[in-house]
């Protein structure tokens, strides 16, 4: 993956850059030293590490907003950061930019249970949010996996999905307002406490614009009250295409489950030998989730078994209680720690339309042999969303490049088949050069000059979303007006 | 003209130097000056994977034909768009495209989101007529900006739709609604609230000063599997102890009484500007209060407040500064939409110029 030659205009500043950022910031929240800001190196995809020039830690909107007045008037590009838990890439910096990191941002501004919303800093991670409301029968609804660590900037910034989408949604349609700080410092409130937009939708254009319209420092999100109860269900069978029509089948009976998550047999074996949560041992594993009260559970469950059964499952497993549930959900959830323990490897985010099921894991098992590389495949079965996990030895001399090709063609064959490259990591660095083959050069015109509206000179997050070819004319007009 | 495919569109576009009127059925009562541009030209279902939740659709189709496909499957659009041929006093067929321009939503919004949290993909011609497309047919998807929302909602200002694709959801089996009588405005938001903030899914939210029956009526629908309705309705009334309330079990009066608030029926073939205003839901009753309006309608939770006022009141003035924005839905001579801030007029205007450097395409309406 590669990243633009710094600008040795802006690296032979850097005194000059940080006595600046030193005058709006107290002394504790600039860090310029080479050692400290190896901490800022990397996000979650960690194959790719670049120290910043500096970093910032701001604490206040007002804060950001003079620190991108600085960068803005020298030239300096700005890379925002959440928690940097993106496995997209989507903070790894540039050595010529000010990381600029919301973590100490993270109170809670405002409560209100009677129009179900809650106000926050953009560092408060996406748990906590959650867990400040919970004690009152709220829940925050969309949950990434990283959901313990990852910041709500960074869910907005990447439009963040989770386990339980396909009832709730995913951040976009939890996000009701922002304060936004523009690249030149303008500080903006877009939406609020009411619903929809007066003018143009511009919250649902920042929300998963990468961090590269402005920086969210403040976030009116919708909560909403916690059902009475939830019970998963656990069925397999014999072949991913029988697991992929059952799927639909349950979709097309009119149960919206609030989760369908599907596991392969690699990723069965493995998650078996770690967590040890009792799988049984067939090709392809489902666990379906329903919620409401006792009555509402029993009702939805005994027609998504009755459909079940008419696929002939080799296994079904019904949670009596609350351990039965945890265990249903065990390997689930240690799965990609599983994977962590017998390999490296590369995590993907597809989305395919769900009757390409069958075809696109056919595809896939096929590829791996064309590449030597094992897959497991774990998923959001109920919206497509696939996470095939590859597994590579990164002490392995070129082990990294052939996975990381591997994984282009199966994203392309995601597109292919109708789907798309990313369904909740993001774009980043990591799918940046794919982009072409999902679009048109003028649909990603079309996306830049959205950018060239929000950030004219392109220094906010410049190097990622966009094929470093498709959007050089723009970064380097930038550099020259300097 | 009404073009027949995307490329006779573009090719119109591109070689306009006159101000161009776009029109799917035109039952939203927007007329602007210019040439006009039907889409319903541009007709027919795409593609519908009911397995997969997904239908993609051509803008001018017609939207009683895809309700006809959704329906034969057991299936909808969730965010009930309303139907505007009452309350506009227009005829015509409305169109998919239209729905999704204008952002339609009805009093589902209030649970499962507006139409544009149910649109995964676009196609549209911009104002310099290039072809584009954004999102795509699936249900999860962060590959690049999100151009859908954008252009949901933006009347044909930034581009002219040709292809749309949106997220269905099941039928539920069965309905009811929870009625209380005789509540106050204030009272009846908070009765709304209380709901809303209950486990038991309310689908919607509803208080209506002056009933069909001429007194108020505060409504709380819920909706799904028979058991499930039964059990919830009976758990909201339970909400409210000390009120009047029934509830109406009747699946088709429920879809009837859900159509009358989602229409607007009340302000039907009565005088007057009619106003939509989107407000923080506790805030409703004493911003209805400063109306002086000849009517109102309350919907989702109090977040929605339609307003019939005496012609050319001068409502925006009226309200004040509040969190949320007036749409002029019915009247002339009043800008449409509520004026923005200077920060953000500035990137609409910014958004506008790059999409439509003409300025041809509803001019005048937005931005």
């Amino acid at each position: 993956m590669q990243m633009p030659q710094p600008d040795g205009f802006v690296l032979s500043r850097k005194d000059e850059i940080v006595t600046r950022l030193k005058m709006v910031l107290p002394e504790n929240a600039v860090i310029s030293d080479e050692v400290e800001t190896r901490a800022y190196e990397c996000d979650a995809l960690t194959a790719y590490k670049c120290p910043p020039l500096a970093a910032v830690l701001p604490t206040t909107t007002e804060e950001v907003s003079a620190v991108l007045k600085v960068c803005h008037e020298m030239g300096v590009p700005v890379v925002p950061r959440g928690s940097g838990t993106s496995l997209a890439g989507g903070a790894l910096p540039t050595a010529d930019c000010v990381l600029l990191g919301v973590a100490k941002m993270n109170d809670v501004l405002e409560t209100d249970y009677g129009n179900r919303f809650i106000r926050v800093q953009t560092g408060r991670t996406n748990l906590s949010v959650t867990g400040a409301v919970e004690e009152d029968g709220f829940f925050y609804a969309p949950d990434p996996s990283s959901q313990l660590a990852c910041a709500i900037a960074g869910n907005i910034a990447m439009n963040s999905g989770g386990a339980h989408c396909l009832k709730y949604g995913v951040t976009t349609n939890n996000l009701m307002g922002v304060t936004m700080v523009q690249m030149d410092g303008t500080i903006l409130q877009i939406g609020g406490a009411h619903l929809d937009a007066a003018g143009y939708d511009l919250l649902g254009l920042i929300c998963g614009s990468e961090g590269q319209l402005g920086v969210v420092t403040e976030a009116t999100l919708r909560i909403l009250p916690k059902p009475e109860g939830a019970r998963p269900v656990l069925m397999g069978f014999d072949s991913n295409e029988v697991a992929g029509a059952c799927v639909a089948d349950i979709i097309k009976a009119g149960v919206l489950p609030v989760a369908i998550e599907f596991m392969d047999r690699p990723c069965i074996e493995a998650t078996e030998a770690f967590a040890k949560a009792g799988y049984p041992m067939c090709e392809a594993l489902l666990i379906v989730e329903v919620e409401g009260s006792d009555a509402e559970i029993d009702e939805q469950l005994a027609l998504i078994l009755e459909i079940a059964r008419r696929h002939n499952p080799v296994e079904l497993r019904e949670a009596k209680d609350a351990d039965e549930a945890g265990r249903i959900w065990l390997g689930r959830k240690s799965a990609f720690g599983a994977m962590g323990q017998i390999n490296d490897y590369m995590c993907l985010d597809g989305t395919i339309p769900v009757s390409e099921l069958p075809y696109v894991l056919r595809r896939i098992g096929e590829m791996s042999k064309e590449y030597g590389l094992d897959v497991a495949n774990v998923f959001h079965a109920g919206d497509g969303n696939m996470h095939p996990l590859i597994l590579f030895d990164a002490n392995k001399e070129g082990d990294l490049e052939i996975c990381e090709a591997f994984g282009a063609d199966i994203l392309r064959l995601c597109v292919e088949v109708g789907g798309c490259l990313t369904g909740e990591h993001g774009v980043g660095i990591e799918k940046r050069d794919l982009m072409v083959d999902q679009f048109a050069p003028a649909d990603l015109e079309a996306q830049m000059t959205v950018k060239d509206v929000f950030d004219p000179k392109w220094l906010l997050n410049p190097a990622k979303v966009f094929p470093l070819a498709a959007s050089e004319s723009r970064r380097s007009v930038a550099l020259a007006a300097e | 003209m009404r073009p027949e495919t995307e490329a006779e569109l573009a090719e119109a576009i591109a070689t306009a130097d006159a101000p161009l009127a776009i029109r799917g059925g035109g039952t939203r009562g927007v007329n602007l000056n210019g040439d006009l541009i039907e889409t319903g030209g541009m007709s027919g279902i795409t593609l519908y994977e009911p397995g997969s939740l997904t239908i993609v659709v051509q803008a001018g189709t017609p939207l009683a034909q895809v309700d006809a496909a959704l329906a034969a499957e057991g299936q909808r659009f969730a965010f009930e768009p309303m139907d505007h041929r009452g309350l506009m006093d227009t005829s015509g067929v409305p169109t998919i495209g239209g729905v999704v321009a204008a952002n339609v939503s009805g009093p589902r919004r209030v649970s499962v989101g507006a139409c544009r949290d149910f649109m995964l993909g676009v196609r549209f011609v911009d104002g310099s007529g290039t072809i584009v497309k954004n999102g795509g047919r699936v249900m999860k998807n962060v590959t690049g900006y999100d151009l859908v929302k954008l252009m949901t909602g933006s009347w044909g200002t930034l581009g002219v739709l040709t292809e749309v694709s949106l997220k269905v959801l099941p039928q539920p089996e069965s309905s009811a609604c929870v009625l209380i009588d005789g509540l106050s405005d204030a009272d009846a938001v908070a009765a709304m609230s209380k709901a809303l903030a209950s486990p038991f899914e309310v689908s919607g939210a509803a208080h209506v000063p002056v009933g069909q029956d001429g007194s108020p009526v505060t409504m709380l629908r819920v909706e799904g599997f028979a058991g499930s309705v039964t059990y919830r309705s009976n758990q909201i009334a339970a909400l409210f102890p000390d009120h009047d309330v029934r509830i109406e079990r009747d699946g088709g009066a429920v879809v009837k009484g859900w159509a009358w608030v989602r229409d607007v029926e009340a302000f039907r073939d009565k005088a007057g500007d009619v106003w939509r205003v989107s407000c923080t839901p506790s805030d409703a009753a004493e911003i209805a209060a400063r109306m002086k309006a000849d009517g109102l309608i309350y919907d989702w939770g109090g977040g929605l407040i339609w307003a019939r006022v005496p012609e050319g009141t001068g409502l925006r003035t009226q309200l004040g500064a509040f969190d949320g924005h007036a749409t002029l839905v019915r009247g002339t001579g009043q800008l449409k939409f509520q004026p923005e801030p200077a920060a953000l007029a500035a990137l609409s205007n910014g958004l506008r110029h790059r999409f439509d450097p003409k300025g041809n395409l509803n001019a005048g309406l937005m931005g």
